[in-house]
Formats: structure tokens, C-alpha cells, sequence
């Protein structure tokens, strides 16, 4: 599986990556106060509200917004589309970072992180119904795949350059990964179907105090088809911005297809949603416009938008995808708050809204698994394509 | 690669199939109270409010005073379950229908609890006398127990760095010397009732049957949710003192119906796995083939 | 006791006794601490200006009798810390007829309740201590031959008021308990075409009973009563109400046995069987003895609902008192616990982040797409 992907070079500390790894430093800063005043002064979390921006944001909506590669090596893998394979690195990076990013913000949330190692090691004390241990398990064991899978990519740059010992580890790593690499990958598939359907599951064990509109068994499929479609919708995002920043011809033709398939199971997805909505009875809620039937709505259009604009747009715009990626990746967002936090209704007397503290360590989280990816793409044969001509 | 598309397209919807869409074939069996639980009765008939069940039950347990809301920095005065209060007293007050109520808050002991079945290493477990315990060595702090209680009871413990969950335990450390929990004891009304689950539930019985004008006739706990151990008699309505829910189902059942449906056996996984190994063995066989033959 | 003498003002009568004006502003204050409000001589703002009022008062002619009793109620009236009080009941009021402090007896008393009753015909206050027997047509109380009730009919007949001084007088008090043996009943139940007004307690504060008394002479009526005529000055509330152990009792501090650490720190004896919850009176702000925490519960002993007809001497004392409409305090924790708010600074900078990334999406892809229609 070798690929003709090549370091991007060029000068790494710009003034935007500047800005990113300052905002990343300013998050680990709060990251620390937080441990050191507790979870109760530096969020706005609460017993009624006790998942918050966290959980909705780094863990369930940036877990699904890094299928990337799980759904890429569907296509390239599994529906044997070689000519997808330029994407399948970037791909998995993204995952790769985007999954770290997950597992930090749960190990920033817990109350308790230290006791996180029992999790995977006391299989005794397992409770095989919990989905969140489900979740747990299969994260914990896909980062490290993905890790192993993206591991090619990282030691093919020291095959023939850098310190000897390296190369010397490279060489000798490298053919048994491309060996294993079958049940690697397909482990980086079977794993996110696990997980992510169950991420969805979890949800159900709120009960009755899920809002109907969001609380139907079909949760983990529901799931499943919103970050596929969200993985190839983050793929177009991400390519597209690439191209740009890094000064290289878009894949415009390939992304495309991508968005199509993105398109086309957000469409399924709104289809089965509204059928389950009929069979269980609960259809004329949508027609109440209350704070639930907006998010519905608004949910809805976002994942039926980029079907209008291609349909609009006869030609393939870079613009359009990148817009009607954005969509899908915002209308994914929004379902995935919305069953988390929105649909859940704790009882009279209860808030959330995230604290700012919250939001600082997002989004500096977030900036460093930017920073990063761009440290990554420039030093290491990541992206392929050529570069755009002289602009 | 006409060929190729199809039976992938079929074998992969076959497998989605397995791993996501819940079986309805074998539903969860309705959970029913062991045989030797115990429970609470609570009668809000009896109940004067004296909140000396909160106080005994903070000395008990070694709770810390709660003073901020009314206690204005310096009475004891909880307002609700939270990481210093196990227990506490609310009043129902509806003055233009003329009717009051107070209304005793702790953990429900479900016979099906949501809790334990969110709990991923079993810290919450329904232990001895189907008493729900919790075990902080095994407890991250992930609080997936809040989400999961309908009765809003596990707190969590905000204030400190390191963060427990803290609920009332029914004084399991005072049931293995013999003892009653302590809010039973000391309630000079007789209004919480400790006592075996069977006991508690004809006795709840009786009261309705020889007073039927004085209560209202249900008893908060008996079906609702699966089922609770510790169970209510009112004389208002139950909504009225915040119990919200009467569906009889409990609240595990739908989640874990889904959850065993699609990872029975864990056959499902270990199927899907198989079938894409063999797909992408199958591909790159080909893929080599046709390489050769170029 | 004074006799034969013209009625005169109360004031005129402590001038000849030579009583210090500070003893008897001394005891306006008293008669304000047992009678806050409800009762017009002691609605004023100050100890001097009751007493001004007080003063203008023609003394009353009390005439006191004794049915079943134990002489408890005389004794309250008797038992002051202060010699000087005692001197000056006898110029506030004038005790024409009194069986246990007067000189007189056997047919020299006759002959005082006689001439008492003559020489004030129609304007006497008739206080009454003890319970009337009635079984057997009254022969369980004889006094000179003739029985409890004609005596009582008699002598209320030619009074202005009759106040019922103690359980007894109110209600039948101890003699009626259980089986009563000898059909005792309270005073209401024979005089019937007077106002009676009862005090009930065992004994009641004497200050109660001389505030009445003085709101007689003074305006010529009796305090406002509820519906078991009592006065609402003193026996509107409950023990429990005025408790000054309430704040423990509301939360949750019982002593659970005489003699433990919380009886001896003053905790509530609601466990003990206390009956506050249950009884009207004055006891618990108007302490006996004039001494102050002088009362059951102040000692620490619970109280026993003695001025209830259906509690003393009939639910044990240390049975706990069934409250079946506690009122609950003004402050308390409430079914749902508003919480706090969101924070418009969160909101405010998640809107602005939330917007800047998403304008500057819709930038990019404009770009972008303009950008490709160059190419």
C-alpha cells in the first residue's frame, strides 16, 4: 500500500500557527485550573446537566467529525475504490488527532481520571450492559489502531533518512505493518460501527427524560449513518481547506463523489427519521415550535441543504462542497448536541449553557489538533496531489 | 467489479444490519425485588416536616453542612440531593387549592436501577438486601449515572478535585450491625418506615384499604419504572411532589433491549469483522492479479 | 381585704397604701408582657401610659370561689418572687371573697360572701376555681349544705362577668378525666346567662387572669374570645408556634431521653411527648413564677397540653402528639430548586466564536468557489 504522498514543507511557524498554538497554550493553562479548583468552579456543569460542552462537543460531535477515516477506508477498502486511496492518509490523521483530542477531553472531564486505567485492564468488574463502557473500550482501542495505522506513514519518511537506529526500526516495522495491515484496518472499521452506534445507544438510558423527537431504539443507528455521512462530509471540508492553504490543486472530482454519498445518506437519514417519527406516533411534534421543534427543524434543514445546493449547482464547485460539507458536518453537530443536551430534560429548575472556562479548553483542544495537523501534513508524506501552478 | 459491488453492497447491509438495528425477538425480562429486600415506606400523612431524618442522616453518613442557599452561611439547610445531602425534606404548597404536602427526597432503590446499568465498572451495584451501593474504587467519575436516574438522585461531587458520586446507601454500613438507616430511626412520627420490601408494600396496602378518603389511592414505587423499594403513600397527587414518571417500564429495559439485541454473544462484532477481513483479503488478491497480469 | 369602702380608682387606692409608682409601673409592664395585643389596656406604647390608664379604673370587687380544685390557681395568683406584688394585688383588686386568704370561716364566711355579694351587687367579677360535680344532683360538693351548682348559679347570677380561672373552671380539668366519677364539668355548662370567660391551664398565668380582670374594670367588657371563650390575647397560638425551642424542632433536634446530650443541650421535646403543637396557650413567652424559662418545657420538662379539654389528663404525656395540619414554616425547601442561571457572558462569546467560524466558512467557500471559476 505504498502511496505517492509527500511532505508539504514550507515554513511551519506562521503567524496563523502562531495564533493556534497561543490559543492551544491557553487551554492547557485553563486544562490546569481546572484540575486545581475542581469541576464545579470552572464549569457550569451540574447534577441536573452532568455531561456539558465537553462530552457533546470534543467527545460525540468530534469523534463523528473524525470518521473520516473510518468512512474512506470504507470506500477505498471495502467498495475497492483505488482511486480514493490520496485520501486515506489525511484521512486517518485527522481521526487520529481528532480521537486523542476525544480521549484528552474525557480524561479533562472525568472526576476522577487516575482510575481510567481499570477500565480496559479489570475485565472482571465489566459491566457488559453499559454502553458507555462500550464506548469507552472501543475508543480507547481505536486511537490505538488508528495510531498503528497512520504508523506507516510517520516511519516511511525515516526508511531511508535520519538518525540510523530509526531508520534501522523503520525497516524493520514497516513490512510487518503492511502485512497486518488488512486486519488493522479492518479492526479501524468494525471498531468506529461499535462505537459510534453506541454512542447513540447511551442516550437511550436517559429514559423518559429524553425528548421524543430524539429518543427512538433507531438512536444508534441513527448515529451510525450521521457520522458516516459526517465523516466524508469532513473529508471534502478538509481537502478542500488543504488545497487552499498549502497551495495544491483540489481533488474536486474525487470530493464530489465524497459529498454525494454524504448527501445521500443524510437524505436516508432525515427519510428513516421522520418514518420512525410516524411509527411511533410522535409526527405532530414537529409541528409545535417550541426550542424542541426548532432544533428539529433546524437539524433538518441542515442535513437536507447540500442536497438543494447540488442540485442547484449543476456544476462541481469547490465553494458549493465546501459549503454543503460544512452543512452536513453543522447539521451532524446539531443532532448530536441536540440528543445529548438539548433533548435531555433533567426536570424544572435546571441550566447548562458552557462556561467560558468550557469553551477556552475546547477550543484551544481544538486549535492544537489543527496545529498539529499542519506540524504533521508538513513534515511527513501525509497529502498527495501536485501543487497548484505558481499563484 | 460488477460482481464485486453487488454481494458487497448485500453482505455489508446484512452486516449493518446485525450490529444496528435492535432485535425485538428477545425482549429483557421484567426484573422483580429480591427476596430478602428491604425498603422504605414513607407517608406524607405523618410527616411534620422536623427534617430530623435530614440531621441524622448527615451525622450517619458523615456529611458536611450545606449552608449556602437560605441557610445563609450559617444554618444547615439543604434544598435539595446534592454532594453534602443525602437525604432531604421539600414542601408541595398549592395555597389557593389549600393543600400541602411535605415530601422526603433520597435514593429509590429501584428494583431495575438506571444507575447500575449505566455503571461501566459496577461502582453502583445493587448489593445485599437489593440495597443500591456504590463502590468509589471502581467510580471514574464519568457521572453517566446522572443521566441515567430518573429520580435525579446520584450527586456528584463538584467541589472537590477529586470528584465521587454520593447517594443515599439506605445506612448499609448501619444494616450489617443490625441497625436501621437512620432516618428511619429517628423519625418521631413514625413517617419513614424501614422494613422488609414484602412488609413495607402490605403495609402501604393496608393504609390505603382502611383509610381510602385520606390517601390517594397508588402506591408511588410499586409498578413505577420496574419498580422501587422505596415506596410512597400521599395525600395529594404524586406529581404534585415532583415524581414525574408513571410509565411502568423500567428505565434500563429499552436501552439494554437494544444494546443485547445487537451485541448478543458479542456474534455480531466478531461476524462483522470476518466479513470485512475477507473483503479486503478478496480485494487485494485481485488487486495483486490484475497487477500481474499488466 | 377591703370592705365596706367606696369604690374607688385603682390609683386612688395604691396613693393610700402608699405603693411606689415604679412597682406599679412595674406591673403595667408585667400586664403588657402577658397581653402584647388583643387587649385595649394594654394597647399603648409604654409601661407608664398603661399604667395611666390602668389607674383610672374603678377597682374591681372580685369574688372568687372554689369548686373542685387543688387551690393551684389561687397559688399562681399567690406565688410571686416579689413580697411587693403581693401588696399591690390587693389595691389593684379588691378580693371581697377569698376561702383560702381570708381570715373568716364557717359562718363568718357565709356572712362575707354574703355582704360581698350585696354591697357590689351587679358589679363583681366572680372568679371560679375548680370543677362543678353534677352526678348525683352535684352532693359530691357541699359547702354549708348546699351544693356546687346552686352556689354557682347563685352567686353568678348577681355578677357582672364570670371568669373561669384554670382547667377545671374551663373544662372539668383533672376530676373529669377518664371516668369522672363524679360528673365534673367546667363553668360554662351551668351559667349560661352570663359571659364567661375561661383561662384554662393548669395552672394558668396568673398575669392572664389580671389582665382580664383589669379589661373589665376598665371598659366594661371582656377581652375578644375565640370559640371556646377563651381569650385570643393568650390562647390564639399554640405552644408550638412561640416555642423558643421551635428552631431546633425544625431541624430535627429531639432529645430522645431525659438527661442525654441533647436534652442537655435544649433540644426540642417533641420525642419526649411534648403537646405544644397541639395546645393553646400563653406558657411558652409568658413563664410563671416571674422567673424567667419558670415553665414545663423551659425546664425541660414537655408540656402536657393542660389547657386542652381533649390532651391533659388523656393522651399520656409521653405520647407524641399527633399533628395532622402542621403549618409549615414560611422558608422551606420547595418540590423544584431554582438553580443558577446562564451566564450571558458564555452566551455572548459562544455566539461570537460560533458566528465569526461559521462567516468565515461561508467566506472561504465563496472564495473558493469563485476561485474555481477562474480556473
Amino acid at each position: 500500500m505504498s502511496s505517492d504522498a509527500v511532505p508539504v514543507g514550507g515554513t511551519l511557524l506562521t503567524r496563523g500557527y502562531k495564533a493556534l498554538l497561543a490559543l492551544g497554550v491557553v487551554g492547557i493553562v485553563v486544562i490546569l485550573w481546572r484540575f486545581a479548583v475542581g469541576l464545579g468552579t470552572s464549569t457550569a456543569l451540574s447534577d441536573g446537566y452532568p455531561l456539558g460542552l465537553w462530552i457533546a462537543l470534543d467527545v460525540v460531535t468530534g469523534t463523528a467529525l473524525a470518521c473520516g477515516g473510518y468512512a474512506v477506508a470504507l470506500l477505498v477498502y471495502i467498495f475497492n475504490r483505488g482511486k480514493y486511496h490520496p485520501l486515506v492518509r489525511p484521512a486517518i490523521l485527522t481521526s487520529a488527532l481528532g480521537y486523542t483530542m476525544a480521549g484528552a477531553s474525557v480524561a479533562i472531564d472525568l472526576g476522577r481520571p487516575w482510575i481510567m486505567w481499570k477500565i480496559p485492564l479489570y475485565f472482571w468488574s465489566w459491566n457488559l450492559n453499559s454502553a458507555l463502557l462500550e464506548v469507552a473500550l472501543c475508543i480507547m482501542a481505536y486511537v490505538t489502531v488508528l495510531w498503528i495505522e497512520l504508523a506507516p506513514a510517520l516511519l516511511s519518511r525515516y526508511e531511508h533518512t535520519g538518525p540510523q537506529r530509526v531508520q534501522r526500526l523503520a525497516r524493520r516495522i514497516l513490512p510487518i505493518l503492511d502485512r497486518a495491515l488488512i486486519w488493522i484496518i479492518a479492526l479501524g472499521m468494525l471498531l468506529p460501527t461499535m462505537h459510534q452506534s453506541s454512542l447513540g445507544s447511551m442516550m437511550l438510558l436517559a429514559g423518559p427524560r429524553l425528548h421524543p423527537l430524539w429518543n427512538t431504539p433507531f438512536l444508534p443507528l441513527f448515529f451510525l449513518m450521521t457520522c458516516l455521512a459526517m465523516g466524508y462530509a469532513m473529508v471534502v471540508f478538509e481537502s478542500t481547506l488543504s488545497s487552499s492553504a498549502f497551495r495544491r490543486r483540489g481533488e474536486t472530482s474525487m470530493l464530489l463523489i465524497l459529498q454525494r454519498v454524504a448527501v445521500g445518506l443524510g437524505a436516508a437519514f432525515v427519510i428513516f427519521r421522520f418514518a420512525d417519527l410516524a411509527y411511533r406516533g410522535r409526527l405532530p411534534m414537529i409541528a409545535t415550535l417550541d426550542l424542541f421543534g426548532i432544533m428539529f427543524w433546524l437539524e433538518t434543514i441542515l442535513w437536507l441543504l447540500p442536497a438543494a445546493m447540488m442540485l442547484i449547482a449543476r456544476t462541481a464547485n469547490p465553494g458549493v462542497l465546501f459549503a454543503g460539507a460544512m452543512s452536513v458536518a453543522l447539521g451532524g453537530a446539531f443532532y448530536r448536541f441536540d440528543t445529548f443536551l438539548v433533548a435531555f430534560q433533567p426536570g424544572a429548575g435546571w441550566h447548562y449553557f458552557p462556561s467560558v472556562p468550557e469553551m477556552v479548553v475546547s477550543i484551544g483542544l481544538i486549535a492544537l489538533e489543527i496545529a498539529l495537523y499542519i506540524a504533521v501534513v508538513r513534515r511527513f508524506p501525509i497529502l498527495a496531489g501536485k501543487a497548484s501552478p505558481a499563484h | 467489479m460488477e460482481t464485486d459491488r453487488r454481494s458487497l453492497f448485500k453482505t455489508l447491509a446484512v452486516a449493518a444490519t446485525l450490529t444496528v438495528i435492535p432485535t425485538t425477538a428477545q425482549a429483557r425480562e421484567r426484573r422483580i425485588a429480591p427476596t430478602d429486600a428491604v425498603g422504605l415506606l414513607y407517608d406524607t400523612t405523618r410527616c411534620i416536616g422536623c427534617k430530623a431524618c435530614v440531621v441524622a442522616c448527615k451525622e450517619a453518613n458523615g456529611l458536611t453542612a450545606d449552608v449556602d442557599g437560605y441557610g445563609g452561611g450559617l444554618y444547615d439547610a439543604p434544598e435539595s440531593l446534592n454532594e453534602y445531602t443525602k437525604t432531604v425534606i421539600q414542601l408541595y404548597r398549592d395555597d389557593s387549592a389549600g393543600e400541602y404536602s411535605f415530601v422526603k427526597k433520597q435514593c429509590m432503590h429501584c428494583v431495575d436501577p438506571a444507575c447500575v446499568g449505566a455503571c461501566m465498572l459496577g461502582a453502583l451495584n445493587k448489593g445485599a438486601f437489593g440495597v443500591v451501593g456504590y463502590d468509589s474504587s471502581k467510580c471514574v467519575g464519568c457521572r453517566y449515572c446522572e443521566v441515567a436516574c430518573p429520580f435525579n438522585v446520584p450527586t456528584f461531587q463538584w467541589s472537590k478535585r477529586s470528584s465521587k458520586i454520593v447517594k443515599c446507601e439506605l445506612c448499609r454500613h448501619r444494616l450489617v450491625e443490625g441497625k436501621e438507616p437512620a432516618c428511619s430511626e429517628v423519625c418521631p412520627r413514625g413517617a419513614v418506615r424501614f422494613g422488609r420490601y414484602d412488609d413495607l408494600l402490605a403495609d402501604a396496602r393496608a393504609r390505603l384499604a382502611a383509610e381510602p378518603d385520606r390517601y390517594v389511592q397508588r402506591i408511588y414505587g410499586e409498578r413505577e419504572l420496574g419498580g422501587t423499594q422505596v415506596l410512597y403513600v400521599s395525600h395529594v397527587p404524586f406529581e404534585n411532589l415532583g415524581f414525574r414518571f408513571d410509565d411502568e417500564q423500567s428505565v434500563p429495559h429499552t436501552q439494554q433491549t437494544v444494546q443485547h439485541g445487537v451485541y448478543q454473544g458479542f456474534v455480531a462484532p466478531l461476524a462483522l469483522y470476518g466479513i470485512l477481513g475477507a473483503v479486503m483479503f478478496r480485494n487485494r488478491r485481485a488487486r495483486k492479479t490484475d497487477e500481474e497480469t499488466q | 381585704m377591703q370592705r365596706h369602702h367606696p369604690v374607688r380608682t385603682i390609683h386612688d387606692s395604691l396613693k393610700a397604701s402608699g405603693v411606689s409608682r415604679r412597682d406599679f409601673v412595674t406591673f403595667c409592664g408585667k400586664l403588657m408582657v402577658a397581653a402584647p395585643f388583643g387587649l385595649s389596656i394594654t394597647s399603648f406604647l409604654s409601661p407608664e401610659a398603661v399604667a395611666q390608664e390602668v389607674g383610672k379604673a374603678r377597682k374591681p370587687s372580685v369574688i372568687w370561689l372554689h369548686m373542685q380544685d387543688c387551690t393551684g390557681c389561687t397559688e399562681t395568683l399567690l406565688r410571686t418572687s416579689q413580697p411587693d406584688l403581693a401588696s399591690l394585688l390587693f389595691d389593684v383588686i379588691s378580693l371581697d371573697y377569698h376561702e383560702t386568704v381570708m381570715a373568716a370561716s364557717g359562718k363568718d364566711a357565709e356572712l362575707a360572701l354574703h355582704d360581698a355579694m350585696t354591697a357590689n351587687d351587679g358589679k363583681y367579677v366572680l372568679v371560679v376555681e375548680g370543677s362543678i360535680p353534677t352526678k348525683d344532683n352535684g352532693a359530691y360538693l357541699k359547702i354549708a349544705g348546699r351544693n356546687g351548682i346552686d352556689m354557682l348559679t347563685e352567686v353568678a347570677a348577681r355578677s357582672a362577668a364570670v371568669i373561669a380561672m384554670g382547667s377545671c373552671a374551663s373544662w372539668g380539668g383533672i376530676p373529669s378525666s377518664n371516668v369522672n366519677p363524679t360528673g365534673a364539668t367546667g363553668v360554662d355548662s351551668i351559667v349560661k346567662n352570663k359571659p364567661v370567660v375561661n383561662l384554662p391551664g393548669c395552672p394558668p398565668n396568673p398575669y392572664v387572669l389580671l389582665a382580664t380582670i383589669l379589661e373589665y374594670a376598665s371598659t366594661g367588657k371582656p377581652p375578644k374570645l375565640d370559640a371556646k371563650g377563651r381569650p385570643l390575647f393568650a390562647y390564639d397560638r399554640t405552644i408550638h408556634e412561640h416555642c423558643p425551642r421551635r428552631a431546633h424542632f425544625d431541624a430535627g433536634r429531639f432529645a430522645a431521653q431525659f438527661g442525654d446530650d441533647g436534652h442537655r443541650s435544649g433540644w426540642c421535646l417533641y420525642k419526649l411527648g411534648c403537646k405544644g403543637p397541639i395546645t393553646h396557650a400563653p406558657c411558652s413567652t409568658r413563664h410563671f413564677n416571674e422567673v424567667v424559662d419558670a415553665w414545663p418545657i423551659g425546664i425541660g420538662h414537655p408540656c402536657v397540653g393542660c389547657t386542652e379539654k381533649e390532651t391533659a389528663f388523656t393522651i399520656p404525656i409521653h405520647t407524641t402528639a399527633s399533628i395532622t395540619r402542621p403549618t409549615p414554616p414560611d422558608q422551606y425547601p420547595t418540590i423544584v430548586t431554582e438553580r443558577e442561571g446562564i451566564s450571558p457572558l458564555a452566551t455572548a462569546t459562544a455566539g461570537l466564536v460560533g458566528g465569526a467560524l461559521i462567516g468565515a466558512g461561508v467566506m472561504f467557500a465563496r472564495s473558493a468557489g469563485s476561485q474555481s471559476s477562474e480556473e
